[in-house]
C-alpha cells in the first residue's frame, strides 16, 4: 500500500462534490440515500438542477434551519427539507411514472458492487437476508436515462467493490454509466471500465491493485 | 344528499372483515392515516394482509396491528426504517408473511387495479431476486416482467381537506400513496385534518375526487410525528 502514502481519498463530502461538478443545469436528478443525498449540497443554487424525491417531491432544496423544519416535507430518507421556488408535489404513481418512464437525466445510487458490464448490487447483501427493503431502487436502475454509483472504491476490509460480475443480489442489469468513488471516476464501457480521472498521487497500477475488474484508461 | 362523513374512526371502520387485504397510504408517518388503523386495532380482526409502502415504526398505528398479531402478510416496498422493531422481529420469528416490491411496480400495481388494468410489463425487477419465477418477455430488446394489479377489500387514506362528497385534498410529500390507493379498492375510508363544505374545494385542485372514496371522517391531529 505504499503507492497511496502521497494519494488522499476523498471522504464522502469529497465524493459528492466530484460528482456534483459533473451535474449540468437544468437535468433532473433522482439522489438515492446515503452519499448521494449529499450531492445536492455541492451543487451551487445559481446552477438550477431539479431534483426529484421518489415520495413525490419535485424541485427538493436544502435542508430547513430548525425554525423552519416542517414534518410534512420529507424526502425519500425521510429527512425534512425545503421546496425550491418552482417546485411541485405529485403522488407515487406520477413519481414512479417519471421515474419508470424515462424522464430522470441522472440517478445517483450508492452501490456494494458494480459490475464491468454496469450490474449494480445495492439492496441486500445476501439472498436470505432478513426483512430486505428495495424501496424505489429497481425502478431507479431500470428506469433513469443515466445511472451514476457513488461508493467507497473497496470495503473496510480492502475488498474490491468494482468486480468483473457482483456477488450481491442485482438491482439491475447493464445500467450503470459512471461510477464515482473516493480514488477515481471510471465509465463503464462495452469494453469495461475506463478510468476518467484519479485523486492527485493516484497511479493507474495503484488503482487496479484495488479493483478486480480490469481497468484501462479513458480513450 | 351525498354525505359521506361518519361520526368516528371506529364507524368507518365498522364492517372490515376477517382476511382483508386492506391499503394503508402514508411514506413513513407522513400522510399515514393512523387513526383508521388504531380504530382497525380495536376491531380484533384477524388474518388481514396489508399493503403498505414502510412496514410500521414504533409501537403505534401499523406497528400495533402486526404486534397484536392481526396482520398475516405486509406487501411492502421498504420494510426496514429506523424503529421497525416489531415487523422485523414478527418476520425473524416467521410470525408474519412479508413480500416485498419494488416501490414503483407497489404503486403502478395498484394504478393498474383502480384503473381496471389486470396486468402489465416492465423492465423493474427483470433479472432480479425480485423478477423470480415472474413471466418474462423482452420488448425492443428489453426483459421485462409481469406484473399483476393489486387490489384492496378496503383503502385506509390520509387527506388534508375533506367535502360531504368525498373530494380531498393532501398536503405536501402527505400526499404519496393516498391517491393511488384511493383507487384501488372496494372501500375507500377518509381521515382528513379539516372538513369543508361542499362547493368550497376550488376545482383545479381536488387531487382524488370523490367518485372514488367511500366514507370519511375528520380527525383534525395536527402534525405528523416522524419518527
Amino acid at each position: 500500500m505504499d503507492m497511496l502514502v502521497e494519494a488522499a481519498p476523498l471522504d464522502r463530502h469529497g465524493m459528492a462534490r466530484r460528482l456534483a461538478a459533473d451535474i449540468p443545469e437544468g437535468w433532473v436528478v433522482n439522489l438515492g440515500i446515503g452519499i448521494p443525498t449529499l450531492v445536492s449540497d455541492h451543487v451551487p443554487p445559481e446552477r438550477e438542477v431539479i431534483f426529484q424525491a421518489e415520495n413525490g417531491v419535485i424541485g427538493v432544496g436544502p435542508a430547513p434551519p430548525p425554525e423552519e423544519e416542517d414534518p410534512w416535507l420529507i424526502n425519500a430518507g425521510k429527512q425534512m427539507v425545503t421546496l425550491r421556488p418552482g417546485g411541485s408535489f405529485v403522488s407515487q404513481s406520477d413519481s414512479f411514472a417519471l421515474i419508470r418512464g424515462g424522464h430522470l437525466d441522472l440517478c445517483v445510487l450508492g452501490a456494494f458492487e458494480v459490475a464491468e458490464n454496469g450490474d449494480i448490487a445495492n439492496w441486500a447483501i445476501s439472498s436470505n437476508e432478513k426483512a430486505p427493503a428495495v424501496g424505489g431502487a429497481m425502478d431507479l436502475a431500470a428506469g433513469a436515462k443515466r445511472l451514476w454509483a457513488i461508493m467507497e472504491h473497496t470495503t473496510k476490509d480492502g475488498r474490491p467493490r468494482l468486480v468483473k460480475r457482483c456477488s450481491y443480489p442485482l438491482t439491475a442489469l447493464g445500467v450503470v454509466s459512471r461510477v464515482y468513488t473516493n480514488l477515481a471516476v471510471l465509465d463503464v464501457t462495452p469494453e469495461g471500465f475506463a478510468v476518467r480521472d484519479m485523486i492527485p498521487g493516484m497511479t493507474l497500477e495503484a488503482l487496479q491493485a484495488r479493483t478486480e475488474a480490469k481497468l484501462r484508461p479513458a480513450a | 344528499m351525498i354525505d359521506k362523513f361518519v361520526a368516528s374512526a371506529l364507524e368507518a371502520v365498522a364492517d372490515v372483515r376477517d382476511g382483508a387485504t386492506v391499503l394503508i397510504g402514508g411514506f413513513g408517518q407522513v400522510g399515514t392515516p393512523n387513526h383508521l388503523i388504531e380504530a382497525l386495532c380495536e376491531r380484533g380482526l384477524r388474518d388481514l394482509t396489508v399493503v403498505s409502502n414502510n412496514a410500521g415504526t414504533g409501537t403505534h398505528g401499523l406497528a400495533r396491528l402486526m404486534a397484536e398479531g392481526r396482520v398475516r402478510k405486509v406487501i411492502c416496498s421498504y420494510p426496514r426504517s429506523r424503529g421497525s422493531v416489531v415487523l422485523e422481529e414478527l418476520y425473524r420469528e416467521g410470525r408474519i408473511e412479508l413480500e416485498v416490491v419494488p416501490q414503483g411496480t407497489m404503486a403502478e400495481r395498484m394504478r393498474a387495479a383502480g384503473a381496471g388494468i389486470p396486468a402489465f410489463w416492465t423492465p423493474t425487477a427483470a433479472g432480479t431476486q425480485l423478477g423470480e419465477g415472474k413471466e418474462v418477455r423482452a420488448f425492443g430488446g428489453r426483459a421485462c416482467v409481469l406484473e399483476h394489479a393489486l387490489k384492496g377489500d378496503v383503502a385506509l387514506i390520509e387527506a388534508w381537506e375533506a367535502d360531504r362528497w368525498g373530494n380531498l385534498t393532501y398536503r405536501m410529500s402527505g400526499r404519496n400513496f393516498n391517491p393511488v390507493m384511493a383507487m384501488a379498492a372496494d372501500l375507500t375510508i377518509v381521515q382528513t385534518q379539516h372538513r369543508v363544505e361542499l362547493g368550497e374545494l376550488d376545482p383545479e385542485r381536488v387531487v382524488t375526487p370523490g367518485v372514488f372514496v367511500d366514507r370519511v371522517v375528520h380527525i383534525p391531529y395536527g402534525k405528523p410525528r416522524l419518527w
